[in-house]
Parts: structure tokens; sequence; C-alpha cells
């Protein structure tokens, strides 16, 4: 590997010297987390059927923090029949209105529980409390306020339509961004009168546990909402239930594959929200220093674990040799550790197994002569960490850049031409985002008209609203979230 | 050595800034949480960079003595309270300013070419520069012909410097842009590239008679033009924001940019000043409050 | 005076604006109530493959064409098709329609074109948003064409069914690739002359008769297709086909409805989105 002495830079800047910031780790006195977790089955936590539970880790200690009930299909049927029942008694025969006050019931609560949350959070899957804080749990209330509004004036929505709810939504996200992604999946499938069977990701069921809590403080009629812990099995296990309507899925391409293909056939309706290998574009007449803000913001924000992380940088040969050295420099500043301090920017990666894939990358990486550059931080002993890395001197061919690494690792390629940019940019089997960094608008427009992704983002990178859809092209994904685009997939129209 | 001038780049031409993600940045620098220690170590350092500033048209002699006094003992009563990096005041003030701070190593600033407007003749200006060197200034803070900049005659400006680093003989400069007038983050970068390679020891971003002064978007933007400038020449060129930074807190946010931006180089009074009068006292505040653990009050620091 | 001995003409696909016989030089023999009607071609796996690659080299270009262009292209499609209303009648009637039958289907096939020319500036302003973010940014949605599009008719349709499927994918900005209806493809086969001289580009419309069991896997299964129509209520076809999709997550788009008459249900700007992205683009707003 590359070290940081290998970089031959004439001016380098010193950050691991003089001034350094103490310890300031967010108080976790004002949370509690009970030892062990049932489902949520029509408005109360019961026991799972079978009895079974597993432990959830704390990926930046090794330590168990809770026992999660592992959710077997009677479990899935429960939750099933619940929300059924929910379905037909109440949920659809209640008004847009009284829906949309629960949602901004909901939306409120989180609100005034939001550091609870965020603590939570950042614990049980090792993102930055800084993130937690400042961009997952506010956007998870924003979310819920959205929808909340948007429950009884869906017919202005879809013009020339009556639009009506589907029916019982099985939802199942994941791990990366655990509250946000039941947020973006519950407050649209409730807005639109559908009830919901949710599972949330086996290493970080917490905060869905929590928002439970919220749902019943909120008077939620019991089934609208249920939640079901577990992994793969039980994910699949509501996949193939025959009482479900739709399936909503935030994952990997390779599961939403098997996913598309388990329920053909079965007229359930399907939106799937997969992963990405997003190009970043920086050309030479960009605003570079804001640029080098993207770079990192798009590929360490989450570790990485960002399905529309922007994980290909694409610079223009003329600021190349600047550009990498700036980002050199800025990862030097990049504090990783303890995602529960104030000032950690890069957390812990969310579990063994991904760090495992995240060192497999980084191995073939190195195999396919790729030069790979970490910044040299400190780690904790215990937990699972990754320093950002930069990996260059790779091609399209490279594995690296072909897929998804899902981890702080950037690849670094040149262009000369905004036409070979854009080919290289396309020549991907994922659609999800991308970014464009230029100072000419004309040259943007040409650019984000000629990527094929869901979201664009110009001169800016990152960027999430609850007013915006989010959605891929090609194996990225089938659908929106987010926006009023966002409600087409749980309506009938 | 500084560029020479066929190196100088074209000015018309100097890298686009992006409002918004400048403040975004911020905003990001503003989330560091600073703590006991390391919270206690960077307010002495902000203290031992203050330029305790008096520019008033009232200023007296006796003024100017009561804060030379209180640059060299900003708070007697606690130890290992370091003292300020200069007093700041207006040309006739300077000798006077110099015999009191004498042996101190209290730097004498002051602020030359027709502060705060600048409009002057360049003959003037360059008088009153030699004025204040003869005079026993340590550091001439000269400002820039706004109206010239915005006319686009960036040549002038250049020029301007460049004289008026020549009249400062071994003083250094530190160039005013008045960024509140410049307007626009491009600008701002523009003026910071045209001071630095017309020989600017320090660029600074205000006047304090101009509202808005000193802000930390303007200030990110100046500290990247001064990084960029030492990737290109290996020249450290020193910050000095201005105006508007009352307290601590504030102070700090600064002082996390810096750290960032350039890293541990600048973290001296040598590279990195305030310009402020009132900062000073709840530096101070702040740091007995850190010693002792007890809020406290203003008036227990003296205030001149 | 003898009887003229008339021209029969020979029926051939459509494939990048060329019209070749099938590659391996297969057909079937069209009947109708007179008996032998026509050789047909039957489309093979190349000839499937040669025409995805056309639609795909085709899709760019005809999405970067104004709107209004595109409109005016559909329109034209709608003004030849008025020019050849005897013919295509006349190819009803020997798929099986009567007089009556045959001249309501062109009728609305022309309607259904002109329908649709309208849209083709109008959707985008219907479906797109300006989405008020909370942040210092301008933020917009816009609909694009997901890309190529294959698309396997039920036995229902023939000239109107088809131009069902065809013209919401083309009309926002896709091409398409499509399998007539095995007893139904003179008049298809016809509309791809009709095509050739109506300004469309080569390769936005390419149009295969053949046997739909031969073809379904190849037209769900291709990876350079982004989204499969089936026609039809064929459990087990439509369960391949959405199984297949899944290989590169395709859209599936299934119309079980076969009344091509019925405004209401057709006539709408919902069929045109079913082959839409939406696609957001977020910029800063500063000085």
């Amino acid at each position: 590997m590359l070290k940081e002495t290998d970089i031959q830079k004439k001016n380098r800047l010193d950050f691991s010297t003089g001034w350094s910031y103490d310890p300031a780790p967010e108080s976790r006195d004002h949370i509690t987390i009970k030892e062990q977790y049932g489902h949520f089955i029509n408005g109360k936590f019961t026991k799972p059927i079978e009895g079974n539970y597993f432990p959830t880790i704390s990926p930046s200690t090794e330590e168990e923090i809770s026992q999660i009930a592992v959710g077997s299909a009677a479990d899935v049927d429960a939750a099933v029949k619940s929300a059924r029942k929910a379905y037909s008694k109440t949920w659809s025969k209640m008004s847009g209105r009284d829906r949309g006050r629960y949602l901004f019931r909901i939306a409120r609560m989180i609100q005034e529980r939001a550091r609870e949350f965020a603590v939570i959070e950042s614990m049980d899957g090792g993102k930055p409390i800084r993130e937690s804080r400042d961009v997952d749990i506010p956007l998870a209330a924003a979310h819920f306020f959205y929808y909340a509004g948007w429950a009884d004036k869906l017919e202005y929505a879809f013009p020339g339509r009556k639009p009506k709810p589907i029916g019982v939504a099985g939802q199942i996200i994941p791990w990366n961004f655990p509250l946000l992604m039941a947020a973006w999946k519950l407050a649209p499938a409730l807005a639109t009168g559908n009830t919901v069977v949710l599972k949330p990701a086996e290493t970080t069921s917490l905060t869905c546990l929590k928002l439970a809590e919220i749902i019943q403080e909120a008077d939620l009629p019991p089934g609208v909402v249920n939640f079901v812990t577990g992994a793969g099995d039980t994910g699949a296990a509501i996949v193939n239930h025959e009482d479900i309507d739709k399936i909503a899925f935030t994952g990997s391409t390779a599961v939403g594959k098997i996913i598309q293909k388990a329920i053909a056939g079965t007229g359930k309706k399907l939106t799937l929200e997969l992963g990405g290998k997003a190009p970043n574009i920086i050309f030479e007449d960009a605003a570079v220093d804001q640029a080098v803000e993207g770079i990192i913001n798009g590929i360490f924000f989450n570790q990485g674990h960002v399905c529309c992380a922007g994980s290909r940088l694409f610079v223009q040969e003329s600021i190349a040799d600047e550009v990498r050295d700036k980002l050199i420099d800025r990862i030097a500043t990049l504090r990783v550790g303890d995602p529960l301090d104030k000032n950690t920017d890069v957390g812990a990666i969310n579990s063994k197994e991904q760090l495992d894939t995240i060192n497999r990358y980084l191995e073939i990486g190195l195999n396919e002569g790729a030069d790979i550059f970490q910044s040299s931080c400190e780690l904790p002993e215990k937990g699972y960490w990754c320093c950002p890395t930069l990996v260059a001197n790779v091609s399209q061919s490279h594995r690296i850049v072909q897929e998804e690494v899902f981890g702080p690792v950037l690849t670094i390629q040149t262009f000369r031409t905004p036409e070979e940019v854009l080919e290289k940019a396309n020549n991907t089997p994922y659609g999800l985002s991308g970014g464009v960094w230029t100072d000419k608008g004309s040259k943007i427009f040409n650019m984000t008209s000629g990527i094929k992704a869901g979201v664009l983002w110009a001169n800016t990178f990152n960027k999430f609203d609850p007013t915006s859809p989010f959605g891929g092209y090609k194996e990225s994904g089938l659908g929106r979230e987010g926006g009023l685009h966002g409600l087409t997939p749980y309506l009938n129209i | 050595m500084k560029q020479s001038v066929s190196e100088t780049p074209d000015f018309r031409k100097t890298i686009p800034i992006d409002q918004v993600g400048v403040e975004e940045r911020v905003a990001k620098f503003n989330t560091r949480s600073i703590k006991k220690e390391s919270k206690l170590y960077a307010l002495k350092l902000a203290l031992s960079m203050v330029d305790l500033t008096t520019l008033e048209g009232a200023d007296s002699p006796g003024r100017v003595r009561q804060l030379c006094y209180k640059a060299m003992h900003p708070h007697d009563r606690i130890e290992d309270i370091p003292k300020v990096a200069a007093v700041c005041v207006y040309p006739s003030f300077v000798r006077l300013a110099k015999e009191t701070l004498k042996g101190s190593g209290v730097n004498v600033a002051s602020v030359a070419t027709a502060f705060p407007s600048g409009w002057a003749t360049m003959k003037s200006k360059i008088e009153e520069v030699r004025y204040c060197v003869e005079e026993g200034a340590d550091e001439i803070d000269m400002v820039i012909s706004r109206g010239e900049f915005l006319k686009g005659n960036y040549g002038y400006i250049f020029d301007e410097v460049a004289a008026v680093k020549e009249a400062c003989g071994d003083a250094h400069l530190k160039v005013i842009l008045e960024t509140g007038e410049l307007q626009t983050l491009d600008n701002v970068r523009k003026a910071s590239d045209i001071a630095m390679y017309a020989g600017a020891d320090f660029i600074k971003t205000s006047t304090g008679k101009i509202s808005p002064a000193a802000t930390q978007p303007v200030t990110l933007v100046m500290l990247e033009a001064i990084r960029d400038f030492y990737y290109k020449t290996g020249t450290r060129i020193g910050m000095k924001p201005a105006g508007g930074i009352r307290d601590a807190k504030l102070a700090l946010r600064y002082l996390v940019m810096v750290r960032e931006t350039l890293g541990s180089e600048w973290l001296t009074p040598d590279m990195f000043r305030f310009g402020a009068s009132s900062l000073a006292n709840d530096l101070l505040m702040q740091i007995v409050k850190q010693q002792t653990g007890v809020y406290q009050s203003s008036d227990y620091f003296s205030k001149d | 005076m003898s009887k003229r001995l008339d021209v029969k003409k020979t029926y051939k696909l459509y494939i990048g604006g060329a019209f070749p016989r099938s590659e391996s030089g297969r057909y079937y023999s069209l009947t109708g109530k007179s008996g032998f009607t026509a050789n047909i071609c039957l489309a093979s796996r190349k000839d499937f493959r040669n025409a995805v690659v056309a639609a795909r080299k085709a899709q760019s270009g005809w999405a970067a064409r104004s709107a209004y262009n595109r409109g005016q292209i559909l329109y034209r499609i709608a003004e030849i098709m008025e020019g050849r209303r005897d013919q295509l009648i006349a190819e009803l009637k020997l798929e099986g329609a009567t007089d009556k039958q045959a001249s309501k289907e062109v009728d609305a096939a022309i309607d259904r074109a002109v329908y649709f020319a309208g849209w083709s500036d109008k959707y985008q302003q219907v479906f797109g948003t300006v989405n008020p973010v909370a942040s210092s940014h301008f933020n917009f949605s816009v609909p694009e064409p997901t890309g190529v599009v294959t698309i396997l008719l039920p036995d229902s349709a023939s000239l109107l069914g088809l131009l069902q499927f065809v013209l919401p994918a083309i009309v926002g900005g896709n091409t398409v690739v499509v399998l007539t209806a095995e007893s139904r493809p003179l008049a298809p086969l016809t509309l791809g002359e009709i095509l050739h001289s109506s300004d469309v580009p080569g390769g936005v419309i390419n149009i295969l008769s053949g046997y739909r069991s031969e073809l379904i896997s190849n037209f769900s299964t291709h990876m350079d297709v982004n989204a499969v129509m089936y026609g039809g209520n064929d459990e087990e076809a439509i369960t391949l086909i959405q199984k297949n999709a899944a290989e590169n997550v395709k859209h599936v788009v299934l119309r079980k409805d076969d009344d091509w008459f019925d405004e209401e249900r057709n006539e709408h700007p919902y069929v045109i989105m079913e082959l839409q992205e939406i696609k957001t683009t977020w910029h800063p707003v500063g000085i």
C-alpha cells in the first residue's frame, strides 16, 4: 500500500501536530435500551413465536447492545394478518385528513426525541453522531412531516385520476440509514392509506423499535405499522407472503434481483432502490475547493455506506494533480473513530462482514495494480474500521471501479473531454446518482442530461430532501421515493 | 522569495467560488466541539493572536496608553496569560504606542493608506506608510482601492500593494481587502490572490468600519487562497479576520477553520491574527471559567 | 379484357429503418378466411438482436430531439396513415375483420396517433416538478425515457393495439422493438412502411413478426433492454417475463386489458409515464 511518505508533494500541510481536539463524547445518559426486543405487531411488542433472539452489536466497540427477535414465517404471518385487518377495518376507511394527523404526530415526536434516536443510531450502526444528529434524524422527521401533508391531497397529485391505496406493503430496509430508510418507506405508504409490515436490517433494528414506541404513543391504530426483525430469511418470508400486495426494498442489487424474481407472476407491485457506483466529475473550471469538499462528502459521508456515494471520481487532466494533492491533505483532517464523539467525521464500518467486503475489494485493487493511499488515521483497538482510502492508477476495466464497494473507498480516474467522461460515467450497469462540477452553466445541463441516473448533483453532492425524488435508472432500481413522485408506488392510479 | 512578475497569474481568471459550498463547509466546522484542555489551549492561543485595536476619531494618548498596558497585562490576576500579538492604532499614535510597548514583545501595527476608505493619491499613501515605519510601526495594515477593484482595474490593485510593500521595508504588510465592499466570494478570492502575488505578508478581511466585517465564509475563502498560494509557491501568507469577532466561541470557530484548512503551521500569532477589541476580555473570561469552573462576570475584567 | 394479375406484396420485417427478410430465411404462412394470405417472416433471435442494436443506436438521438419535433413526427404518422387508409383497411380485412370493424380500427388508430402526438411536449409539464428543498438549492425533477423497450403484443392487437403500446413509448423518447401478434401481422408490417415515410428515424420503431413462444425469452432477458411490455393474460408468460426481467432490473409493463378502443382507459398520459424515469437535478443558489 502507498504510504503518505511515498507521495512526492512539494508543499505539505501539517495536520498531525499542534492543537488537537479532546474527546467530546455525546452523553448516553438520556437513552433507554431494553435488554431484549420482540417484534412490534398489532400495536404491541410481542415475543417471537419460535422464541429465538440474536444479539445486536455495536460496531465501534463490538459489545452487545441488546437482543433482537428472529422473525420466523409465523411471525411475519401474524404481522401481515394484523396489517390486513388494520387495512380493511380502519386505515383504508379513515379520511386522508386523519391519516395525515397521525403522521404529523409521529414527525413531531421524532423531533422531540431526536437526540435519543441519534445516539442509538450511532451506537447501533456506527455512524458519526454528527451525521445521525444533523442528517438522519432531522430528515426522518421531515419525511413524516412532508408526507403527512399529502394524505388529504392525493387527488391533486394525479390529475384526472382517483388514486386508491394498494393494500398491505412489505418493506425491507438496509442498515446504512436505519431510521431514515424506515421513514422513507413508512411515510408515503401510510399517507396513501396502505398498512405496513417492515423489516429493519438485522444489524440496525434498534431505532426502528424505538420508533415503535413513538407509534404506540401516537395512538396509531394497531396493525397499521408492524415491525418484524430478523435477517434474510425473515425478509424472504415477507417477500413471499401471499397476502402482501406490494414490496418495497432498499438494499443491494443482488438481493433486489432475487426479490424481483421471487415475486414474478404474483401480481405484487414492486419498488427497488438498489446499488450504485456514481461518477463524480470535476472539470478544470470548477470551484475546486468546494468540489474537493463535494468529493469528500460524496464518498466519506456515512463511511461510504451510501448507495448514491460518489465512488468514482473523474478529474479533468489539467487539474488532476492539484485535486489529488488537495484530497490527500483533506483526508488527513478526517477524524476516524468513536461514532459518539461529536468531532468524529468517519465512524465505524457497520459490521465485520462489511469490513471484510471492503478489505477484499482493496485486496483486489492491489492485485489489479492500483495505487492505494490511506490516510494515516489512528484506529481504536476494538471495532470495525477503515481509514479513508484513495485508489488511483485504475481504469474502467478494474473491478474496484466497476463494483460497489460500499465503503470509504474512492477511485480516481482522469479525463480530457466531456464526451470521454460521459461515456465512462455511463459505462456501468448502475444509474443511481452522479455529480458534475463546473462553473459553466451550459456544461452542467449537457452533463446532467447525459448521465443516466436518477439524481444529479451539480456543484454539490449527497443532498437529500423529502420533497426531492430519489431512485435509480438501470440496475439501480425501479420507482422513486420522496417528493410527489414518491406517492406513485403506493397507489393504484 | 516571492514569485517574479512574469509568473503572476491573469487575475481576471481566478478560480470560481461557490457560496453555498463555502457556507456548508463553515457550518460543518462549527459543529466541532472543543472541550477541556484543548479549549483552554485554544483560548490562550486566540488571546495571543489578538491585535488589540483602537481606530476612533476620538482616540487620545491616554486611551492608547491604556490599550498598550492591557496588551501587555491582559489579566494579571491569573498566571500564564499570554500577551496579545499587537496593538493597532492610527499613524499619529505609533510613536506613543511603540514607546509604551517597548521591550514587551507586543508589536505596533498601524493602519495606513488613507484608512479606511483608501481614497487618496498614491503619493500620499506611500508617504503615510513611510511615516508609520519611521515612527516605529512593526506592521502596516493597508487598504486596497475598492473603487478600482470593482471597476475591474486589477492591475492598479497589484501595483498599489507592490508599492506599499516596497515602502514598508522591514515592516510586515497586512492588506485589508474590505470584503464587505467586495460583495462576492469570487471577488474576495480574486483580491486575495492579487494581494498575495503583489507581496502581502498577511491578508486581512476588513477595516471594521463597514458592515459586514469579518465573516466565516469570507475568512474560509481567504484561507483557501492562502493554501493555494502556498501549494504553488511554498510561501506562507498570514491571515487576519477583523471586526465582528466579539466572543470566544466564535474565535475558536475561526481557529478550527485555520487548523483544518492550513494546519498547525498557521496556528501561531506570526501567521494568524484577530483584529478585535472586545474579544480579548471574552477570551479572558472563558479562560478563567475553564480554570475555575465558574462562569464569569465582565465586571471583573478591565475594559480598556 | 383479361383480368389484371395483381402484384402480391412480400411482407418484411422493419429493423433500423430497413426492410430485411428474416436473416434465418424462415417464414410462416398466414391463412385467412379465403385460405392462404401471405408468407410472413419468422423473425429469429438474431433478427431480434439486430433490432435491439438498432433501437439502442437510435435512442439517444430520438430522445435528444425536441419534444415539438417528436410531436410533429407522430402527427406525421397519422397523416400518412390517413393516406394509406384503404390499404390498412384491406389488410385488417385479410386478417379477418369486417369492413366496418376494419375502418373503425383504422380511424381509431389514426386518432390515437394524433392524441399521443399532442402529449409530446406536455407530459413533462404535468409530471415534472420543482421541488422546494429546505437547503439553498434549486431542485427539479423531469421525466426522461427509460431507454429501449421491447413489446410483445397480445393476440388481439393489430394496428390499433400496436399503436397503443408503441406510441406512449416513443412519444416519451424511448425506442421500441415490437413483436406482432401471430395472426395479425399484416397492418402492423405495413405500418413499418408508413413509419419509414413519416420522418420517424430508422431504429426508433422496429417491427418483427414471428412466434411469441420463440422470442419471449429474448425479449425479456436481453441485457440492453430497459423495459418489457407484455399484452395478454397468460400467467405462465407473465411469470417468465417478470423472472427474466430481474436479470437487469427491467421495468415490466403488463396490459391485461385488450379493449383498445376504449378512450378513457387508453388515452391518458399515465401510460407514457410507465416508461419514464424521473431525473432530479440539484444546484446551489448563491453568488
